[in-house]
């Protein structure tokens, strides 16, 4: 396009107000990372540059166990969530409509549309009475309810890989007599590597921050990192929290970062 | 023929039970961790409260339902509105309402402003708007606190600049829990009105203004029809979370102005009214419903206009 | 595939980690926010090798409701005494017998045949203290012995008032500001008392948790509270001071018991006779700021709350103060209905 003295793309002010956006919603997070490094004893005054509440936090075990099963609650139901939506996103695209297949969309995407705190107390309901029946109350309850509202997430950006390949591949093989199992194995399952690890990452990362489900369904003793820092913000807060959450803010940051950079690399 | 027609039938149905059986594991899941429970809910609106919480099994009470509007009179047991249930209804619409409103005056320019960058830059740009978005939604609320409180930032600033000498109260108002919203749902806005404006047709602009249009009018009449899909869709992505909202009045909220999402939490938990609790939730439901439907409807008719 | 295998190692890394995480015993404590000592946790863990984990609440009632819902988990909770006779009669607590233990000698004789658990066969003391009010003077400088600071505040302090989410400690409170008696069935004093709560809630600022933090920062200027947070909160700013309501204020005390369906029913009764040594004992106080109802404990306790004004009663306010007592069922369901619409 032939440069122009008027910019027809212009609108006055809203460059003004986009930078604005962009600075409010760095500044809360900016000033929490800040905060984080803050020697003093209370939150709200700054005597200078410190580790000491990373350090402290490091040392607190009830922080050690409630990351490790909050990492290890994501491992699982991620895991568990990609395999079942890479299942379902076979079965439900690629595919002439078939008797079902709206009612499996529908289903699929169902814990996207339903109010967290809802899906929370309907589980808390059934859950407890389960635990009562069976006498079980470990982290099964945890991992099963985060797998279901992962799943969705997993899905979606496996079955857009999945709706734009090409099929010819898998002809091919099939021409060459491989097996159903086998033409998946050697063709599909490498053309769809970078989807399935968006989806499980995705997963991971709605896993480790869900907060509401999780202080609903879990038992005593069960905190994740979200649970517990929702129980200290309520009272004392410590400036532990600020560190705990600037760890937790570049964990994010970092996956986030790597979605981006795996989703973009286009083969 | 017949033959071959039958084989390719039988393939066919074959076929069908083949994705069947693969999406099983997801359905199953689906159900046992989220659908069944919703149904076990809806039973449970259905039953007398237990009295330490909890339901009288199997004892049907409408209750539950009448108590979501209607509350007896302590001392003169008459039958009444149940204002303080209203109230909270109301405020979750109003301050629903106004998060989207003022999620979209500052997402539309926002994402206008990406959708006008160079290319190469733009992706830079919804990479930085998608951090928030993924960052835990109890840390982005936690940094809010930060900000607004008495010794908070925006206070020690106002303070240090002289515009104001005692701090302004914003913690544990109804002002506190917009900003929240405002703030953690923002990149839900941006991002859907940056999908639709990133294929706005910059010739028909250009065709506005060859007609003397001024800016404001090419904004009114060419760029907001055009991009109005992804209005509705920012709008519909943050109106439901906001209406469900739980965590941000609880933490911003301070345990007294609360929003349906902190009334469920209540009636099962120190309320112990699970019935009721059962029923607002299910209302809370169909309102979410209802604005699925009106995005649904909207998307298939926008979807047919540009087939 | 290499991605596969550094996955594969990660998720077996995570695990390994999540498995040795687990001690030998463990024991899940059910207690108060902001209420339990990180170091005696410690001493406890070392002492007997168990793994301790401790989840929060926030009322008696939040605390009876997750319980009674069923597969919580809890080896122990801290019920204060008027909710005690309600969780013995649902069934929901062990009768651990602590009146057997070893250390069972060091309770105070005061808080052995207490009416709601005559000769503790349930419960052990943790705490004891009085609801009162914590006003920052620098914000008003009037009366504070006086429940009118929060049901009818003066001017300064609108909109500056933090009340604790606890039912009974409110509604006692209020009774006793219309002369009524805790427990009345009166309607005339009781509909008296619901309209001043309804009038005065929209004049507090909250009803949260976080007293200790926010008082002596000023996000809060009073508090209806107890004396324990709001001594830990004058230690942080000394223009705090604490009042006796002169109408009537609540005494509590919070005590230990065992779930009925605890899993770890050895290293919670360890506990038991763990917290009425003495020592330990003096743990707990020196955290919270409470009194303990344990013997000997005085003298491991640090000097400043041997005569913290939050914790010894002016003879003048001591009448006020009177043992919070569990009510009649129906006069229960009759307070907790005022006080679900306050909540609303």
């Amino acid at each position: 396009m032939a440069r122009r003295p008027f910019d027809i793309r212009a609108q006055p002010g809203f460059g003004f107000i986009a930078l604005i956006t962009f600075f409010a919603l760095y500044l809360p997070i900016a000033a929490l990372v800040a905060y984080s490094f803050n020697a003093a004893e209370s939150l709200s005054h700054w005597e200078g540059l410190s580790l000491r509440w990373f350090v402290s936090a490091w040392q607190n075990t009830a922080v050690q166990d409630a990351a490790i099963r909050s990492l290890m609650l994501a491992v699982w139901a991620a895991a568990l969530a990609t395999i079942a939506a890479t299942m379902a996103a076979l079965a439900t695209t690629r595919t002439a409509p078939y008797r079902g297949l709206t009612f499996k969309y529908a289903f699929i995407n169902q814990p996207l549309m339903v109010p967290e705190i809802v899906t929370a107390v309907a589980l808390l309901i059934v859950f407890s009475r389960i635990k009562v029946w069976t006498g079980y109350s470990g982290m099964g309850y945890l991992i099963l309810a985060h797998t279901a509202f992962c799943i969705p997430f997993a899905y979606l950006p496996i079955r857009a890989r999945l709706e734009s390949m090409d099929l010819t591949l898998e002809r091919a093989a099939a021409d060459l007599y491989a097996t159903p199992w086998k033409a998946f194995r050697h063709v599909t399952l490498p053309l769809l590597r970078p989807a399935i690890i968006a989806g499980f990452m995705l997963a991971f990362v709605i896993s480790l921050d869900d907060v509401v489900i999780t202080e609903f369904v879990k038992s005593g003793g069960q905190d994740t990192l979200p649970t517990y820092m929702l129980g200290q913000l309520r009272r004392e807060t410590s400036p532990e929290i600020n560190a705990i959450a600037t760890v937790f803010l570049a964990l994010s940051v970092l996956l986030v970062t790597v979605f981006f950079f795996v989703n973009r690399r286009k083969p | 023929m017949a033959t071959a027609a039958e084989t390719a039938k039988h393939a066919e149905q074959e076929q069908v039970r083949r994705r069947w059986l693969l999406s099983t594991p997801a359905l199953i899941i689906i159900f046992v961790a989220a659908i069944g429970p919703l149904f076990v809910m809806l039973a449970y609106s259905f039953m007398a409260k237990g009295d330490y919480g909890d339901v009288k099994f199997g004892t049907f009470s409408l209750d539950g339902w009448t108590s979501v509007l209607f509350q007896r009179d302590i001392f003169d047991d008459t039958l009444g509105l149940a204002d303080a249930h209203l109230s909270i209804l109301w405020r979750s619409l109003r301050l629903s309402f106004y998060t989207t409103v003022l999620t979209l005056i500052f997402g539309f320019p926002t994402a206008y402003f990406i959708s006008t960058r160079p290319p190469h830059t733009r992706e830079i740009w919804v990479f930085l708007v998608t951090i928030p978005f993924w960052t835990n939604l109890l840390i982005r609320t936690f940094a809010m606190q930060q900000v607004i409180r008495n010794e908070g930032l925006v206070n020690t600033a106002l303070i240090w600049l002289g515009i104001i000498e005692r701090p302004l109260q914003i913690m544990h108002t109804d002002v506190a829990i917009l900003l929240g919203m405002v703030y953690v749902y923002l990149p839900l806005m941006v991002l859907p009105l940056y999908a639709s404006m990133e294929k706005l047709d910059f010739r028909l602009v250009e065709a506005g203004y060859d007609l003397y249009a001024s800016r404001l009018q090419v904004l009114w009449r060419i760029i907001i029809p055009l991009v109005k899909p992804g209005i509705i869709a920012g709008s519909i992505l943050v109106f439901i979370p906001s209406l469900g909202a739980y965590v941000i009045p609880r933490i911003l909220g301070g345990g007294k102005n609360m929003m349906l999402g902190n009334l469920i939490e209540l009636q099962f938990g120190s309320g112990r009214n699970w019935p009721l609790g059962a029923a607002i939730s299910i209302t809370l439901m169909a309102m979410v419903m209802v604005a699925l439907l009106v995005y649904v409807r909207n998307a298939t008719r926008s979807g047919a206009g540009h087939g | 595939m290499r991605w596969k295998t550094t996955a594969a190692a990660a998720a077996i890394a995570v695990l390994a980690l999540a498995g040795s995480a687990a001690a030998e015993g463990e024991l899940n404590i059910f207690n108060w926010g902001d209420y339990t000592n990180p170091e005696l946790i410690k001493k406890f863990e070392t002492q007997h090798n168990v793994k301790v984990t401790v989840t929060d609440y926030d009322s008696n009632d939040t605390a009876l409701a997750k319980v009674r819902a069923g597969g919580h988990g809890f080896d122990i909770v801290v019920p204060s005494a008027n909710y005690v006779p309600i969780w013995v009669k649902e069934g929901l607590l062990l009768e651990a017998r602590p009146d057997q233990m070893e250390n069972f000698k060091n309770v105070d004789q005061r808080w052995v045949d207490v009416p709601w658990d005559p000769g503790r066969r349930y419960t052990v003391p943790w705490q004891w203290g009085v609801s009162g009010i914590g006003v920052n003077t620098k914000v008003y400088g009037g009366d504070i012995n006086t429940s009118a600071i929060w049901l009818d505040p003066p001017a300064e302090l609108v909109g500056k008032i933090n009340v604790e989410p606890e039912m009974t400690d409110v509604l006692f409170a209020t009774i006793k500001y219309f002369g009524g008696d805790w427990c009345t069935k009166d309607l005339e004093v009781l509909k008296k008392v619901r309209d001043k709560l309804v009038e005065a809630k929209p004049k507090w600022l909250a009803m949260d948790y976080s007293v200790t933090e926010k008082l002596p920062a000023g996000d809060y200027s009073a508090v209806y509270y107890w004396n324990g947070a709001i001594m830990r909160s004058r230690l942080k700013n000394p223009d705090i001071k604490f009042g006796y309501p002169k109408e009537g204020y609540p005494v509590f005390m919070d005590s230990v018991a065992i779930l009925a369906d605890a899993k770890n029913v050895d290293n919670a009764k360890l506990f038991m006779n763990f917290i009425m040594d003495p020592e330990n004992a003096a743990l707990i106080s020196a955290f919270a700021k409470y009194a303990n109802g344990i013997k000997g404990s005085e003298q491991f306790m640090p000097e400043d709350m041997r005569t913290a004004p939050e914790l010894v009663v002016p003879a003048e306010f001591e009448k006020a103060g009177e043992f919070l007592t569990t009510c009649e069922p129906d006069v229960q369901e009759l307070y907790t209905r005022i006080w679900t619409e306050i909540q609303k």
